[in-house]
């Protein structure tokens, strides 16, 4: 017990951090599971933090309807966003997210109710620990459950292939506006977490890299199963820790080892390090598993 | 009629790749639609499937005007298809393909597989018997597990008919099913369109390999620069001079 307070002395907070960068990973996940690439993640934690930190500070609103007000928020932004951009094809929707989080980082920059570029100051500290995991087992389960339900499948089919998706009855536009909105909730709902976690949030926590760092996350992890990008996410945000104890000081090398891993996923493991914990036979085709044998 | 085109065109910048076409596909039936190629025939299934809208004319579905609607609305209406340079899912495997195509007739409803209740169990069997069943029915039984990337070129063609099937379509729209395939697969291909159409299901399929449409299909229409050259019984077609035109051109000095 002992060694256990002392280990969370020590590295508690990445130990959060691992579980904040786990659920923005899910986040775009779900995006990601329909094809669809958004560098808006973070923005869209930004909207979820910053409304949930305003309204927490300001309001004195209860901190569970603030994260739930942060999460709304952010879905019905990435709504209203995704709706005109996902009837396209193709890269619009990386270009759309783009510019959108460079737009929210400019308007939470300049804005007095945000604080500007010092960030939200003095938001009361109640995200706990307990708190964020059970916020990941929560939504990686479900998650992972989405993808037997109908909804999953049709994301699956729509990554697979979108034209085949649409005449098979598909309603290729309704499901992949579902699967955006539903990653900017999952961001809005943890940056809202995250706002609770540290006294203080700043836009730059919730820039461009960190919108790339989603990615990295997704694709170092693996993005066919729902504990790939969670497994990304852990890795690579333990990195720093883990060379600080092999005796390597962060810095640019941290960079330089990210780069190679990243590189060494892509070349040697294409669906990412979760490819490694599959069975040796092909994954579960149904709900259940066992629902369908061969000879039946 | 189950299907009525009343003189579609579609035009892609100044060609018309369809000028002006009408043909009517009879219920049960299975209608061939043959032509040289560049003759307007995937445009016209790509017309008829939503995929592309026709730049004027009419099409009736049942009775009702589809000529408008998306993809994803013909297919709940019953226009289930499969395409010419084969579009599978390519990482799922043959059932999950399957499966996948079941959108129409298997609600999945999400809550219930979350709290893993028995009624979601029983229903996902039940999908199941009937993903295995369409698996079955086009002879890839054996092949349940395997991704969809691994098959054959044969067997990729025949796993888009069920999945095509699994979504229990009225009217299937087949664009070209036993190209590039041996005689044994061609045989196959051809007794499973004739029973589907003996159950009661409609085919309309493009296809080059002539011995295949004159012994499968009741009716053929011939395209020739997006426009019909003739509908008929398979002899009617094959004896029409137009043709034979179309197909082998004509001879100067008999001009």
């Amino acid at each position: 017990m002992a060694a256990l307070n002392q280990f969370f002395a020590i590295y508690g907070s990445l130990v959060n951090f691992i579980g904040i960068n786990a659920l923005l990973a899910l986040s775009l996940y779900l995006t990601l599971s329909a094809g669809q690439l958004s560098l808006g993640n973070a923005a869209f934690a930004g909207i979820g933090g910053y409304t949930a930190g305003i309204l927490t500070m300001k309001c004195g609103v209860p901190f569970l309807v603030s994260v739930a007000a942060g999460s709304l928020l952010a879905g019905v932004v990435g709504l209203v966003l995704g709706l005109p951009v996902l009837r396209l094809r193709g890269v619009f929707l990386a270009i759309a997210t783009l510019a959108f989080g460079e737009v929210v980082r400019i308007v939470v920059l300049n804005l007095d109710i945000t604080g500007g570029a010092q960030g939200l100051v003095g938001i009361p500290n109640i995200t706990t620990t307990w708190g964020i995991y059970l916020a990941l087992a929560v939504s990686g389960y479900a998650i992972a459950r989405l993808r037997y339900s109908r909804v999953g499948w049709c994301f699956e089919s729509i990554r697979e292939d979108e034209t085949a998706a649409e005449t098979m009855g598909i309603n290729t536009t309704y499901y992949k506006t579902l699967a955006f909105t539903l990653g900017a909730v999952l961001a809005g709902f943890t940056g809202a977490l995250y706002a609770h976690l540290n006294y203080i949030i700043t836009p730059g926590e919730f820039g461009f890299s960190v919108a790339l760092d989603l990615l990295i996350y997704n694709i170092v992890g693996g993005i066919r199963v729902w504990y790939g990008p969670v497994l990304g996410a852990a890795l690579l945000t333990a990195l720093p820790e883990i060379l600080r104890g092999t005796g390597l000081t962060a810095g640019p090398i941290r960079m330089a080892i990210n780069g190679l891993i990243l590189l060494l996923v892509i070349l040697f493991l294409p669906n990412g390090l979760a490819s490694l914990f599959e069975r040796g036979g092909r994954g579960k085709p149904t709900a259940f598993g066992a629902a369908v044998s061969e000879e039946a | 009629m189950l299907l009525e085109v009343n003189e579609v065109t579609r035009t892609f910048g100044g060609v018309n790749a369809l000028d002006g076409i009408s043909l009517a596909v009879e219920k049960g039936g299975v209608h061939g639609l043959i032509g040289p190629n560049g003759a307007g025939k995937t445009t016209l299934i790509n017309v008829l499937s939503g995929i592309i809208a026709p730049s004027s004319g009419r099409v009736f579905f049942d009775g009702s005007p589809v000529h408008a609607m998306p993809a994803h609305r013909l297919a709940a209406r019953g226009v289930a298809r499969t395409f010419q340079n084969v579009r599978l899912f390519p990482a799922m495997t043959c059932l999950e393909n399957v499966i996948a195509g079941q959108h129409l007739v298997a609600p999945r409803p999400f809550l219930p597989i979350l709290f893993c209740l028995p009624s979601a169990r029983r229903e996902e069997a039940g999908y199941g018997q009937e993903a295995m069943a369409c698996l079955r029915r086009v002879g890839l039984a054996d092949r349940v597990h395997v991704p969809a990337k691994a098959l054959s070129y044969g067997e990729r063609r025949r796993l888009e008919i069920a999945r095509a099937l699994a979504s229990r379509p009225r009217l299937l729209l087949l664009d070209e099913p036993v190209a590039g395939m041996r005689q044994k697969g061609v045989r196959q291909v051809g007794s499973l369109i004739q029973s589907l159409a003996a159950e009661g299901m409609t085919i309309l399929l493009i296809e080059h390999n002539m011995s295949f449409v004159m012994g499968l299909c009741s009716t053929i229409t011939v395209l020739n620069f997006g426009r019909t050259l003739i509908t008929g019984s398979p002899d009617e077609v094959s004896r029409c001079p137009e043709v034979i035109e179309a197909y082998l051109g004509v001879s100067e000095h008999h001009a």
